[in-house]
C-alpha cells in the first residue's frame, strides 16, 4: 500500500509541526508513505471565492503529483472534502482521484482501522469539529439531525493515555474561519472565533485541538490577541505525542 | 461590490458594533435551535419525515404546471376567483384593483412573506390605501417602518423595552413599561378594533393542495382567521411553488413545520380556506415573480421547495450575529441568499459570500435543500457573469498563477515567510483584515516541504 501525503499549502508554509507530525505518526503506523516535493494546493480557496474556473492547474498539478499512490492521506478535512467534491482532471476530465483521498483521521480509523495508539497526553483538551470534515466528510454526527452518535477524531482521541475531553456548550458551531470569509467579512468571521474560543475556555480547555489547521489558525490569532496561554494543535500532534 | 449601497459585509460590521446586542441576538435564535433539537429528536422518524417531505416537492416542481392548474379548476368549483400573476407589479395592481372596485381603502393583512417580496405595502400607501399588519411582530416592525428581520419571528431584532417604547408612542401604552403581558395585551386590542372595522383581509398561504382547491394558513396568533372570518373580501397571495398534491400530505408537512420553525409540535392555528362563506368574496393570487425562472435553473430549483419555516437562519452562525437586516433583501440568511440572486444577481451578488459554507442550514432543513452548496454554485454563476471587483479577480489570477506552479509557489513561500518573520509591520497593520482582531501564525525557520528534503530524501 503506497500513500502519498498531501500537505495543504498553508500547513507546509505556516505549521510544519502539524505536518511532521502526520507524517511520524503514519511512519509509526507502520504506512509506506511518501511527500511529492512538487505539490501545492488543492484550489479550494480559488473556487470557494467564486473562481472554480481557474483552478485547472491546480487540479492538473495534484493528479499528476498523486495519480500513482493507493491512497492520497491529508492532515485537512476541508482540503480533502473540496477535492472529493469538486477537483477533476482538467486536462483530461476522466482522471479522477476523489475516491482514493482521505483526511487522517478517517484514514487511521476506516483504513488502516487502528484500534491503539501508543500516544500520552495528559491534559484538557477541547475538541473543535471543523465543518467540513464533520458536515461534509462525515468524521462526526452533527447535532441537526437525528441518528447515532459517533466521532473518527474523538475515537482516536480516546486512545490517547491521560487525555481529557473537555465537554462544550455548542459542540459543532462553525468557527467562523470560511477561506475567505475570514477577511471578506472580519467582523462576523472574528465575532464566531470569540465565541468558539470562549466555549472552550469556559470549560477548562489547555489546549483546543480539531482536524483542519485553518480553523486552529483563526482561533490561535484570538487566543494570541487574547494574551491566552491555551495552545491549538493539530489532531496529529496530539496522536503523535508521547 | 462597487456601488453606495452597503453590503452584507458592510451592515454585518455595523451590527457587531454592540457585542452584546450580537451576543443577546445570537442567544435568542440559539434558544430557537434548540427548541427545534429536541422537537426533532422527539419523533424517532424525522429524518424520514424530511425525506417524505423532499420527495413530495421534488414531485410537485416537476409536475408544477398541471398541479397548478388542479388546484384553479378546484378553486373555481369551490367558487374562489382565482388570479395569475406573473411578476410583483401584477401582483399589487390586483390587489389594488380589487380594493378599489368595492370601494375598500383599509386593509388587514397577516403574515406573507410573498407580499414582502413584492413590496406590496409600499405600494398601496402610495396609492392612499392604509395597510395594518395583524401579525404582532410585523406590527412592530411596521410600527418602527422597519422590514421584518426574520421569516418566522420578524421583530425578533428588537428588545423589549424598544418595543415598549413604540407601543408607548403609538399606542398609548406607559412610558417605561416594557412588561411583555401589558405590551401583548396593548397590541390585542389595538388589533381587535382594527379586525372589527376592516372590509378586506389578505392573507398569506402556507400550502394550497391541488386535489380539493383548498389551501392552508399556519399562525400562531389566529390574526389570518380573525381578518379573513370578519372580512368582506378575503385575498390569498401565494408563489407557485406552495402547491402540495393531496390533502394528505399535510400530514407530512404540518408535523415539520412548526417543529422546524419554533420548535412547537404543530402552529396554533392551521387553518383550511376551502370555499368562501355566505356573501363573502375569496380571492387566490397566483404568483410568479421569477419563481418559473428559478424553476429552469438546474442548480438552484430546488431552493422552490422551501416551506419557509426559518430553520435555517436560527441555525446560521453568520445571520445569528450578523441579524437579518444586514441581507437587504425581503427574505434573510442562507434561504435568502440563493433565492435573492435569481431576482437581482447584480444586487444580491454579496449573499452567496456570506456564509462560511458550514452546511448546518442544509441539515435542519425540513424539505432537505442543498442550501450551502447552493450557496457555492451561487459564487460560481456571479463571478462568470462578472458581479465581481477587479481587485479581487486579479488576486484570484495571480494565486491560480502561484498555486499551479511548483516554482513559483515554494518561492512565494519563502518570500512571504520572510517578510513576515523580518518585517511584521507589512502585514501587521491596519490594512490587513486578519489583524485587526487575530494575531498572525508564527513564521516558522522552514517549510515543511524544506524540512522533508533535509530529513526524508531517499
Amino acid at each position: 500500500m503506497k500513500v502519498g501525503l498531501f500537505i495543504p499549502c498553508y500547513v507546509d508554509q505556516f505549521y510544519p509541526g502539524a505536518a511532521i507530525a502526520t507524517l511520524q505518526l503514519l511512519e509509526k503506523l507502520g504506512v509506506d508513505v511518501t511527500y511529492p516535493p512538487n505539490q501545492t494546493c488543492c484550489g479550494q480557496p480559488m473556487a470557494n471565492s467564486g473562481f472554480e474556473h481557474l483552478t485547472g492547474g491546480c487540479n492538473d498539478l495534484f493528479i499528476k503529483n498523486f495519480a500513482g499512490f493507493d491512497y492520497v492521506v491529508a492532515p485537512s478535512g476541508s482540503c480533502v472534502l473540496h477535492i472529493k467534491e469538486h477537483l477533476h482532471g482538467d486536462a483530461d476530465p476522466q482522471a479522477t482521484i476523489n475516491h482514493k483521498v482521505y483526511e487522517l483521521t478517517e484514514f487511521l480509523t476506516d483504513v488502516l482501522k487502528v484500534k491503539s495508539l501508543p500516544a500520552k497526553f495528559p491534559h484538557k483538551v477541547g475538541m473543535h469539529q471543523s465543518c467540513h470534515g464533520q458536515r461534509g466528510l462525515h468524521l462526526s454526527q452533527m447535532t441537526e439531525l437525528v441518528a447515532p452518535e459517533y466521532s473518527k477524531p474523538g475515537s482516536l482521541l480516546n486512545m490517547v493515555e491521560g487525555i481529557e475531553l473537555i465537554p462544550l456548550n455548542r459542540k459543532d458551531e462553525c468557527c467562523g474561519f470560511g477561506g475567505t470569509f475570514c477577511v471578506a467579512e472580519e467582523s462576523v468571521s472574528v465575532k464566531m472565533g470569540k465565541d468558539r474560543v470562549a466555549d472552550h475556555l469556559e470549560h477548562g480547555a489547555e489546549f483546543i485541538t480539531g482536524v483542519d489547521m485553518s480553523c486552529l489558525m483563526h482561533m490561535e490569532g484570538i487566543l494570541n490577541r487574547q494574551g491566552s496561554k491555551v495552545k491549538v494543535l493539530h489532531i496529529a500532534e496530539i496522536l503523535n505525542a508521547g | 461590490m462597487e456601488s453606495e449601497v452597503k453590503d452584507h459585509a458592510e451592515l454585518a460590521a455595523i451590527f457587531n458594533k454592540d457585542e452584546n446586542r450580537v451576543d443577546w441576538h445570537d442567544e435568542t435564535l440559539w434558544w430557537v435551535r434548540q427548541k427545534r433539537d429536541k422537537m426533532a429528536h422527539g419523533l424517532p422518524g424525522w429524518e424520514a419525515l424530511r425525506e417524505a417531505a423532499s420527495q413530495i416537492k421534488d414531485n410537485v416542481l416537476s409536475n408544477l404546471s398541471q398541479y397548478l392548474q388542479q388546484f384553479e379548476a378546484n378553486a373555481q368549483a369551490n367558487g374562489t376567483i382565482v388570479h395569475w400573476a406573473a411578476d410583483a407589479k401584477e401582483h399589487n395592481e390586483i390587489v389594488l384593483e380589487l380594493l378599489l372596485k368595492n370601494g375598500i381603502r383599509k386593509m388587514v393583512k397577516s403574515k406573507s412573506m410573498l407580499t414582502e417580496e413584492c413590496h406590496l405595502n409600499e405600494y398601496l400607501e402610495q396609492q392612499g390605501i392604509d395597510v395594518i399588519d395583524s401579525d404582532l411582530g410585523e406590527r412592530i416592525v411596521q410600527l418602527a417602518k422597519e422590514p421584518p428581520s426574520h421569516i418566522v419571528l420578524p421583530c425578533i431584532h428588537k428588545k423589549k423595552e424598544e418595543i415598549g417604547d413604540l407601543f408607548h408612542i403609538h399606542l398609548g401604552t406607559p412610558a417605561g413599561n416594557a412588561d411583555p403581558q401589558l405590551l401583548t395585551e396593548a397590541a390585542r386590542q389595538h388589533l381587535r378594533e382594527v379586525f372589527l372595522t376592516r372590509k378586506a383581509a389578505l392573507t398569506g398561504v402556507n400550502f394550497a393542495v391541488a386535489e380539493t382547491g383548498e389551501f392552508v394558513v399556519c399562525t400562531n396568533e389566529g390574526n389570518a382567521d380573525m381578518g379573513a372570518h370578519l372580512a368582506d373580501i378575503h385575498i390569498a397571495s401565494m408563489g407557485i411553488e406552495k402547491i402540495i398534491p393531496q390533502r394528505k400530505h399535510l400530514g407530512v408537512f404540518l408535523r415539520l413545520l412548526a417543529r422546524s420553525a419554533t420548535g412547537q409540535p404543530i402552529t396554533t392555528y392551521s387553518s383550511h380556506f376551502v370555499k368562501p362563506r355566505d356573501g363573502q368574496r375569496l380571492h387566490i393570487i397566483i404568483v410568479d415573480n421569477g419563481r418559473s425562472i428559478q424553476l429552469g435553473r438546474e442548480d438552484f430549483r430546488n431552493s422552490l421547495k422551501c416551506i419557509r419555516c426559518g430553520a435555517c437562519m436560527n441555525t446560521c452562525p453568520v445571520y445569528r450575529r450578523s441579524g437579518g437586516h444586514s441581507y437587504h433583501t425581503a427574505i434573510a440568511g442562507p434561504i435568502g441568499a440563493i433565492l435573492a440572486p435569481n431576482l437581482d444577481m447584480e444586487k444580491y451578488a454579496d449573499l452567496p459570500f456570506a456564509s462560511t459554507l458550514c452546511g448546518s442550514c442544509s441539515n435542519v432543513c425540513p424539505v432537505k435543500i442543498d442550501i450551502h452548496q447552493q450557496l457555492y454554485k451561487w459564487r460560481q454563476v456571479i463571478v462568470q457573469k462578472g458581479y465581481t471587483t477587479t481587485a479581487k479577480k486579479a488576486s484570484m489570477k495571480l494565486m491560480a498563477f502561484t498555486l499551479s506552479s511548483p516554482a513559483a509557489y515554494h518561492t512565494g513561500g519563502k518570500v512571504g515567510r520572510w517578510v513576515l518573520k523580518h518585517a511584521p509591520f507589512a502585514v501587521n497593520n491596519k490594512f490587513n483584515p486578519w489583524f485587526k482582531q487575530r494575531d498572525m501564525p508564527e513564521t516558522p525557520e522552514q517549510s515543511f516541504g524544506e524540512w522533508y528534503n533535509k530529513n526524508r530524501k531517499k
